[in-house]
């Protein structure tokens, strides 16, 4: 790997890292997992002067609980994650990020602060309806996932911030699912769809649908959670809330798939991801 | 494995690779690991235009950077006379041959193209700097689509007003006689999409020039060829020049040639005095390093309503990319000398066309050419059966040649050594029971799960090769490609071997071992095994075409055997006996029936070195043979796949992998293996996930490996091998190689088995890669016709 000049400084507390951040201007950047920013300097498409690696910022692994919802520590790792079944649809969702050596290391505050259209995280953030508090030289602030996602890599964490944690609603009862299409299991998602499901006896209390890559940014698919609350969670009524799923979307079409296909693949996520959740 | 019981000797063994213990502990020495004092480091700066002229070239700020030493363009390099080799003079026939420098001159052809090189004191400068090179490029039109480029403008070379790059056929019997008394006649468009070689080590390079003296390391296959041509283009003496390939990790035809970046490596050196250094980056690899297969085929075969196929009439567009390099016209023809596969047919015809057009130039990838064939034969079979209502299996049986024809010469005049396809098929369907299937199939598809089955019935031609054939009068390649060795017995009883080979990762080092172990009575273990260096051996052919074994390992038997000849000759003055009555048996060369009076290698090798040898003898224990095969060899083999189809998706999964392979006597069981697993991972990938894409205005869009989709072991089944025997007589050994063997069959097996899954689907016929999208297209379009 080969990148342009950098400097490197891997502060020891949230105080200084911010700081660095400061002083380095807009051409410095937060290092977490590395897993993104790495790759894109290595291809020169990211040419940061400053990196602030924020290993040794204390206060920023772990999951607890509390209050009905998990804190998540910012640098808390993929893998991590997917053995914390206790996350629900999360877990799910982060055991099928890239490979075992990408979860070690790629970290939630790393890809949510990112915001690749085709990372497997937001959408699931979306569903849980979780909110990330960020922390900059002015103070703390909360933002709430629909919030978040700005843009294609565009996100609504500022310069200036780090995003130290994750709060995540514990969706207790609930039964959740993820499928993720792609060509190969390490591959991102050409299209994938994450479901969380409240039941009461077999009629659908609550649902809802989450999109990855669908546009620049994740999506809620509300016409098909209108369509499937509250009906019985029949196969015909999950087909048929499904059928919805691609409302209003207009993926790009790229290399592996169309608009057409992409639609047509997040209906059958969204419908087999509906499916699974009431098994799990 | 089916061959039960264990050899006497080591030839024949599962022996574990003796070359693995360094490499997969981080102790092998690649180019890249290697370090000359005073060293420089170069960085290319590269067209990021498909097609261009360059109105200008301004080096002065990278060569005023701190760290850099000088900036090259082509206009540096005059004093190299010719440009780039391409190796290939068909007699009779014409090829187009645009000049290709290692620097472009005044135009770029194809994005990646080089335009000036930096050479500066670390890879960081180097890299900075080229970003500080201001090339002007005026834009020219681009083709990147073959049936485009063949039809007319824009042209990729302007002075050769056309984009044909040569014409080339190779016909036995008569194609149209055959039609004639065709009861069917099946026509498809089969398409054998570009794919990379992808190489795990990427290419490098260190030149050392000191006055008089050319040392270049390289990450090659060829280190033979390339001393040769850096001797010609550099103007030095071929004595003077040293070519090492030190440890190479893989090459899949891929470093079979000679690059631009040897030669600009080497003049720099000599021009600055100093060594240079160039590793490649993997994203310099997925675009320059030269690609391969990229042929559009229309395809004809003609059967009796019996399934007795009449005729066989192939036509291949075959995309050559921006240049020839070393092969490149004639890798398509590799295919044409097997394009009746492995059976009777009468008339059968190969017309080739190649085309150039704004990409990366084509040339050997793994199976080079005998893919495409095979695809293009076995494909268009299944087609045929099922317009016939015939079983898959079936057909190929009514057609193979039979065991009691070898060595059996097809229409086309080459002769094959020897086969026996029944005996292939008969051990595959031991391991496949179809009538289970189709039964399982059935059920399932009512379940609506889509599983399809699909054969591949082949032969392939390798261990390249006779010269007569292969050399400028016969095919055209500029050269013999005959194969050395030379064996060294030391004065300890230790044994060097050194071919002329240059093996990448295959696991000759085990298997010459082996084979020189049993005719030394020695321990493959005291057997070291030298190769990829220019000064060390007998000049050599290389390792390419599964020759290695065939071709090299032969060199090496005979050899031996020149050795062993001498050392009977001492042991039986020794002895008081005759030679012909010494044998070799338990470690001592003795007399035939009194084992333990006998001399160990090492007591020979010390008469020999004292010199008190026979009246006449010359001292010392080393033999050399140069070894030209009478014939190329044919492997075979029947392979099956079995997929599933995601019907709503169009994603494919391949659940099981059978191959039953023959390719003669086995070296070492666990050597073929490797070489079947990774070979089939190769065609499996083909056919399913990789694809290098260009977009219209000739950007690849495939360049690195999240879009450049290699098959992983999460996506592959554990494969089933085995194996028949059937001696080549081509060779003492009887070996044939295998290379190739798995990457040869796997594409169409698997097409077979996806179109076998989808046929209730209303899809009779896809082509590769049978990507999701792909399929899902297919069968909303089968859906619709139905
Ligand atoms: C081969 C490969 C395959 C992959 N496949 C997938 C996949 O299938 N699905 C998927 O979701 N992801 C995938 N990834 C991405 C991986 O999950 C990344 O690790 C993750 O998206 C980013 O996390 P990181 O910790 O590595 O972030 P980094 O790369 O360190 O940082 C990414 C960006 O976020 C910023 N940042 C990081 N942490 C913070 C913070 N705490 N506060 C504010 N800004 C911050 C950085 O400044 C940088 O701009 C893949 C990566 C690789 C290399």
């Amino acid at each position: 790997m080969i990148p342009a000049e950098f400097h490197y400084t891997a502060p020891e507390s949230l105080e200084d890292a911010i700081q660095a951040l400061v002083d380095g201007g807009e051409d410095a950047k937060l290092l977490a997992g590395g897993h993104s920013l790495i790759p894109l300097m290595k291809l020169r498409l990211a040419a940061p002067s400053l990196l602030v690696d924020l290993r040794k910022v204390p206060g920023l692994h772990g999951i607890e609980r509390q209050d009905g919802a998990f804190r998540v520590g910012a640098l808390t790792p993929h893998r991590k994650l997917e053995f914390s079944p206790e996350l629900g649809i999360v877990a799910k969702v982060a055991a099928v990020i890239a490979d075992p050596q990408v979860r070690h290391r790629g970290t939630i505050g790393g890809s949510l602060a990112h915001g690749d259209s085709a990372s497997d995280l937001p959408a699931a953030m979306l569903i849980t309806e979780a909110e990330v508090t960020l922390q900059g030289p002015d103070g703390q602030r909360s933002v709430t996932a629909a919030d978040l996602f700005l843009d294609y890599m565009t996100t609504a964490v500022g310069e200036q911030e780090v995003l130290t944690e994750i709060r995540l609603p514990a969706l207790d009862g609930w039964g959740s699912s993820y499928h993720k299409f792609n060509r190969r299991s390490e591959d991102w998602a050409m299209v994938a769809a994450c479901a969380v499901v409240k039941a009461n006896g077999s009629t659908c209390e609550d649902v809802r649908i989450g999109l990855t890559n669908m546009a620049a940014v994740p999506l809620r698919a509300t016409a098909a959670e209108d369509a499937l609350r509250g009906q019985e969670l029949s196969p015909e009524n999950i087909a048929k809330a499904a059928e919805l799923a691609a409302e209003g979307t207009d993926p790009p079409s790229d290399l592996n798939a169309s608009t057409e296909y992409k639609k047509h693949l997040a209906r059958v996520m969204a419908r087999r991801a509906i499916a699974d959740s009431l098994a799990a | 494995m089916s061959v039960a019981e264990q050899p006497s000797g080591n030839v024949g063994k599962v022996m574990r690779r003796k070359e693995d213990p360094p490499l997969i502990t981080g102790k092998g020495r690649y180019v890249d690991d290697i370090t000359l004092p005073g060293m420089l480091w170069a960085s290319f700066v590269r067209s990021p235009e498909a097609h261009a002229t360059i109105t200008s070239i301004d080096t002065s700020a990278a060569a005023a950077r701190e760290g850099i030493t000088a900036v090259f363009t082509g206009a540096d390099m005059t004093d190299v006379p010719a440009p780039l080799p391409m190796a290939w003079a068909p007699p009779g026939v014409q090829v187009n041959n645009p000049e290709h420098w290692a620097l472009a001159k005044d135009a770029v052809k194809h994005v990646g193209d080089p335009v000036a090189v930096v050479i500066g004191e670390d890879r960081y400068a180097v890299q900075d700097a080229v970003e500080d090179v201001f090339v002007d490029y005026e834009p020219l039109p681009v083709v990147v689509d073959p049936e485009q480029a063949i039809a007319g403008e824009p042209f990729v070379h302007d002075s050769l007003g056309t984009n044909r790059v040569h014409e080339w056929s190779l016909a036995g019997g008569d194609v149209e006689a055959g039609f004639a008394e065709a009861d069917v006649v099946v026509e498809r468009r089969v398409v054998n999409h570009r794919i990379a070689g992808a190489p795990i080590e990427c290419r490098g390079v260190i030149a050392e020039y000191r006055p008089g003296q050319l040392t270049l390391y390289s990450a090659t296959q060829v280190p033979h060829f390339v001393r040769l041509f850096m001797a010609l283009l550099l103007g030095i003496g071929e004595d003077r020049v040293r070519v090492i390939a030190p440890d190479v990790g893989g090459g899949f035809g891929q470093k079979l040639q000679v690059y631009g970046e040897e030669l600009v490596a080497c003049w720099a050196s000599r021009r600055l005095g100093v060594p240079v250094k160039w590793t490649e980056t993997r994203s310099e690899n997925m675009s320059v390093a030269h690609q391969g297969r990229d042929q559009i085929s229309r395809v004809r075969m003609g059967a009796k309503r019996d399934g007795t196929i009449t005729a066989f009439h192939v036509k291949i567009l075959a995309d050559f990319g921006a240049y020839n390099m070393i092969l490149t016209p004639l890798i398509p023809s590799l295919g044409a000398f097997v394009m009746g596969g492995c059976y009777k047919i009468p008339n059968v015809q190969t017309d080739i066309v190649g085309v150039f057009t704004n990409k990366c130039p084509t040339d050997a990838i793994r199976g080079a050419g005998r893919p495409e064939a095979t695809q293009m034969i076995e494909v268009t079979l299944d087609q045929v059966a099922h317009e016939l209502d015939m079983d898959p299996v079936e057909i190929r049986r009514r057609n193979f040649i039979p065991a009691e024809d070898f060595p059996a010469a097809t229409a086309t005049g080459v002769v094959y050594d020897s086969g026996n396809y029944d005996g292939t098929l008969d051990k595959l369907l031991e391991h496949v029971d179809v009538p289970a299937f189709r039964a399982e199939q059935e059920k399932l598809r009512s379940e609506g799960v889509y599983r399809g089955l699909g054969f591949c019935t082949w032969t392939e031609i390798c261990g390249l090769a006779p010269s007569r054939v292969t050399g400028p009068a016969g095919v055209g390649v500029q050269a013999g490609l005959w194969e050395s060795a030379m064996i060294r017995v030391h004065n300890t009883g230790a044994v060097t071997v050194y071919t002329g080979t240059s093996p990448h990762g295959q696991g000759l080092d085990t298997a010459f071992a082996q084979i020189v172990a049993d005719k030394l009575g020695v321990d493959p273990a005291v057997v070291e095994v030298v190769h990829g260096d220019t000064a060390i051996g007998p000049e050599g052919r290389n390792t390419y075409g599964s020759r290695s074994l065939a071709t090299g390992g032969e060199a090496v038997c005979k050899a031996t055997d020149k050795v062993v000849e001498k050392v009977k000759q001492i042991v039986a003055a020794e002895l008081e006996a005759a030679p012909e009555d010494i044998e070799v048996a338990g470690g001592k060369f003795s007399v035939k029936g009194s084992p333990d009076k006998g001399m160990a290698l090492a007591d020979v090798a010390g008469v020999a070195y004292i010199g008190a040898v026979p009246e006449g003898m010359e001292p010392g224990l080393e033999e050399t043979n140069f070894y030209d095969p009478e014939n190329f060899v044919f492997p075979f083999g029947a392979h099956a796949c079995i997929v599933d189809v995601d019907a709503e998706t169009g994603k494919v999964k391949v659940l099981r992998y059978v191959a039953v392979d023959d390719c003669g006597n086995p070296v070492n069981p666990l050597l073929i293996d490797g070489q079947i697993h990774g070979g089939v991972v190769h065609g499996i990938g083909q056919a399913l996930y990789e694809r290098v894409h260009y977009d219209a205005d000739g950007q690849l869009v495939t360049g690195t490996f999240v879009d450049y989709a290699l098959a992983t072991a999460a996506e592959l089944p554990n494969f089933e091998t085995d194996r028949t025997i059937t001696p080549s007589p081509v060779n003492s050994m009887g070996v044939k190689g295998v290379g190739e063997a798995g990457t040869i069959a796997a594409s169409a097996a698997v097409t077979n088995a996806v179109i076998d899954a989808l046929r209730p689907l209303g899809v009779d016929y896809i082509n590769m890669p049978l990507t999701p999208m792909r399929v899902w297209e297919a069968i909303n379009e089968g859906s619709a016709a139905s």
